[in-house]
Order: C-alpha cells, then sequence, then structure tokens
C-alpha cells in the first residue's frame, strides 16, 4: 500500500483543478430552469395531456445512468488492466449516482405507467432487464461495503461493474429486440419540437450534475484514501519505534 | 488480514457471485427461450386448440367501432386487431384513460372456447409518438364520452 500513498495523494491534487461545487450548483440551476422551461412551454400531449412531463426526467434519468455505467465499465476494465487504486474509485463513484439515477427512471416509470398503461408495473422486457440493472448496481454498491480488504474489494468490484455495465445495451435495445409494453425510442421524426427541445436540454443539464457528481465523490474518494493510507503508515511506524 | 476477515470476504464473494449468476440466467433465459410477452391475434388463432384456457397475453389496436361499452353493468367488450385478424375480447370494469379506438392494447387473460378472449388486466400499450394536439383535436373527450354510455362512434 504504502507505494501507492504518494501518486494518490499526488492524483487528488492534481485533480482538484476544476471548480467542481460551482459546476454542480450550476448544474442543478441548469436542471431546475430545463425543468420550468418544458413543463411550461410544451402543450398537452394529444393522448396522455400532462402525464408527457415526465419524459423530461424520466429519460434523462436513464440516458445518464447509460453514461454512468459506461464509466464504470471503462474505469473497472482499466483498474484490473493496470490495477490502479484511482480506477477503482472513479468506478465506484460512477455506480453510485448511476444507481440513483437508475432507480429514479424506475420510480418515474411506475408513476407514469399506472396512469397511461393502467398499471405500476409489468414483467416485460425493458422493465426486467432495467430492474437486472438496478439490482446488479445495488449489489455491487453492497460488495463495496462488506469487502474491508481494498485490493479484493476493488477486483470483485470491477468484475461485477463489467457484468453490470453489459446490461446497458440490452436495456437499450430490449424494446427493438423483443415486444413490450414499453415504447421504442423516440426520435424528432415520433416527438414534435415542443417535446424534443425540453428533452435534449434536459438530458444536457442532468449530464452536467452527474459529471459534477463523480468528480466530487471520486475527490472525496481519494482524499479519504490517501488518509487511510497514511494513516496505516503511522500506525506502522507507531509500531516500529516501540519495538 | 485476519482469517475471520478472509471468511467474510469469501461469503460475500460467494454471495455476490450467486446474485450475479441467477440474474445473468435469468436474462440469457429471457434472449434463448421463445417467450414473448404478448401474442398478436394472428400468433394466438394460429395455436388451434393450444390457444384456448391457458393464462395468455394478447397485443394489437383496439379495432375501430368495435368498442362496445356498458357503463352500469361496467362491461366492456371490443376486438383486438393486427393485420387482418380480430379477437374479440371482454373485460370487466372501466379500462384505463388512454383506451380508445386504434390505441395499441395488451390484455392478459384466456381465450375462451367460444372465441372470445376474457381479459382479467387491460393495459395500454402507448406509441413512441408524442403529438401537440391539432386544432379541434380532443382525443380525451372520445375516452369521456366513451364513458358516459353506449358505443364509441
Amino acid at each position: 500500500m504504502t507505494a501507492s500513498t504518494m501518486p494518490l495523494a499526488a492524483a487528488s491534487d492534481r485533480r482538484s483543478g476544476l471548480p467542481w461545487g460551482w459546476i454542480a450548483v450550476g448544474g442543478v440551476l441548469a436542471l431546475v430552469a430545463a425543468q420550468v422551461y418544458g413543463v411550461l412551454t410544451s402543450p398537452p400531449d394529444r393522448d396522455m395531456g400532462h402525464l408527457q412531463k415526465i419524459m423530461y426526467l424520466h429519460v434523462p434519468a436513464a440516458w445518464n445512468a447509460f453514461i454512468a455505467f459506461f464509466v464504470v465499465a471503462v474505469a473497472s476494465l482499466r483498474y484490473l488492466w493496470k490495477g490502479r487504486a484511482a480506477d477503482d474509485l472513479l468506478a465506484a463513484s460512477a455506480a453510485e449516482i448511476g444507481s440513483l439515477l437508475t432507480g429514479l427512471t424506475l420510480a418515474l416509470g411506475m408513476l407514469w405507467g399506472k396512469p397511461t398503461w393502467g398499471i405500476w408495473w409489468t414483467w416485460e422486457p425493458r422493465t426486467t432487464s432495467t430492474a437486472v440493472l438496478f439490482f446488479m448496481f445495488l449489489a455491487y454498491l453492497i460488495l463495496r461495503k462488506f469487502v474491508d480488504d481494498p485490493e479484493r474489494r476493488a477486483q470483485w468490484s470491477a468484475v461485477v461493474g463489467i457484468l453490470g455495465a453489459l446490461n446497458v445495451p440490452i436495456v437499450y435495445m430490449s424494446v427493438r429486440w423483443w415486444r413490450t409494453l414499453h415504447q421504442v425510442q423516440g426520435s424528432p421524426m415520433t416527438l414534435d419540437s415542443t417535446y424534443y427541445i425540453p428533452l435534449r436540454i434536459n438530458a444536457v443539464a442532468l449530464m452536467i450534475v452527474l459529471v459534477a457528481f463523480i468528480a466530487h465523490r471520486y475527490r472525496s474518494a481519494m482524499i479519504t484514501q490517501a488518509a487511510d493510507d497514511l494513516e496505516d503508515r503511522a500506525a506502522l511506524m507507531e509500531g516500529g519505534s516501540r519495538a | 488480514m485476519s482469517n475471520a476477515n478472509g471468511r467474510k470476504t469469501a461469503t460475500v464473494v460467494i454471495a455476490s457471485v450467486i446474485v450475479v449468476g441467477a440474474f445473468t440466467y435469468l436474462m440469457l433465459g429471457n434472449i434463448e427461450g421463445d417467450v414473448v410477452y404478448f401474442y398478436t391475434p394472428t400468433e394466438l388463432l394460429s395455436k388451434g386448440d393450444a390457444a384456448y384456457d391457458r393464462a395468455v397475453r394478447l397485443g394489437g389496436q383496439v379495432s375501430p367501432g368495435s368498442v362496445q361499452w356498458n357503463a352500469e353493468a361496467l362491461d366492456l367488450k371490443f376486438k383486438v386487431r393486427e393485420g387482418t385478424k380480430e379477437v374479440l375480447v371482454h373485460s370487466k370494469g372501466a379500462p384505463p384513460q388512454m383506451f380508445r379506438d386504434g390505441m395499441g392494447v395488451v390484455v392478459e387473460g384466456r381465450y375462451r372456447r367460444d372465441g372470445v378472449f376474457e381479459s382479467k388486466n387491460l393495459m395500454i400499450k402507448h406509441s413512441e409518438e408524442y403529438r401537440a394536439p391539432k386544432a379541434g383535436e380532443r382525443p380525451q373527450e372520445m375516452y369521456r364520452s366513451l364513458m358516459k354510455g353506449g358505443t364509441a362512434s
């Protein structure tokens, strides 16, 4: 562990260059503004009336969860390849917000499903694959809490993280590969511009929040790890001087 | 690392592998099996005798002009269509808000030997179309007028 301490601390210093706190505040403000813009400017949908507004958070949450899990996959692969603790911590940070956003996607989908589909939930391919994605990343986060040895934790998390992220293309393509109750992806062809423009603005705003969240969690994890390493070294030296 | 810690780690790792394995199996099972979420009227009718009296889902469009709604008895009859094939569906209770002529639906229930699909659960399959209403167009009025009584226009 001692060998990795110095680069870790140095890395956390180097990466603190961008003002992530302000970027996070800006992202949240942008998201609130985008939500208000969407709610105020788009008319009630032909079929679902104002229920359609749920789309402005449900869809960006799903897209950004996909991005977060892509980060998990890349960082986990890099960890398995290079064995750097920083990659493990980056994967964990991305997995946290990815899980949160997947939970939000499911919750909003259920709120929309009850009045639209007539039911809160059904086990069709899109909902099932999304639930699997969600539970795999909950398992990922639980695994991290239970394994104390950092190296083992990192190795096993990387494996679970990669397996979990493999679900992302399945979730995305589920509505095309199988028959579902969920609709297929919309596009500017199927969405009037009054809906897809606010949808895209909201997705970008949420992406700023996503990146700031990952950066913040990553930075604090790096600092915590550096502090832990220092503590370990101090304990070792104390033990050594007593002997 | 102490022995107790090692055992704890091993337990968690084994548990995670089981969980992940189970989910993977479920997913692959979904891919390889011929399990479909719903049958189309064509598929249901082509099953012959095997179509009857099993719990199945049937999906298609509400055949325009086929809706018969009895507001007092909360009794609904309509046809589900796909291509040229239709199946008559009977359902109890008020349908979801977006139920109307031409809407996508999935019904859960049994196909009876008398040729009526007895629905226990009526679900709307909304398309990926999101459109602002055109001038004078009020689909939600259709549902309201339908629910007030009689047949849809």
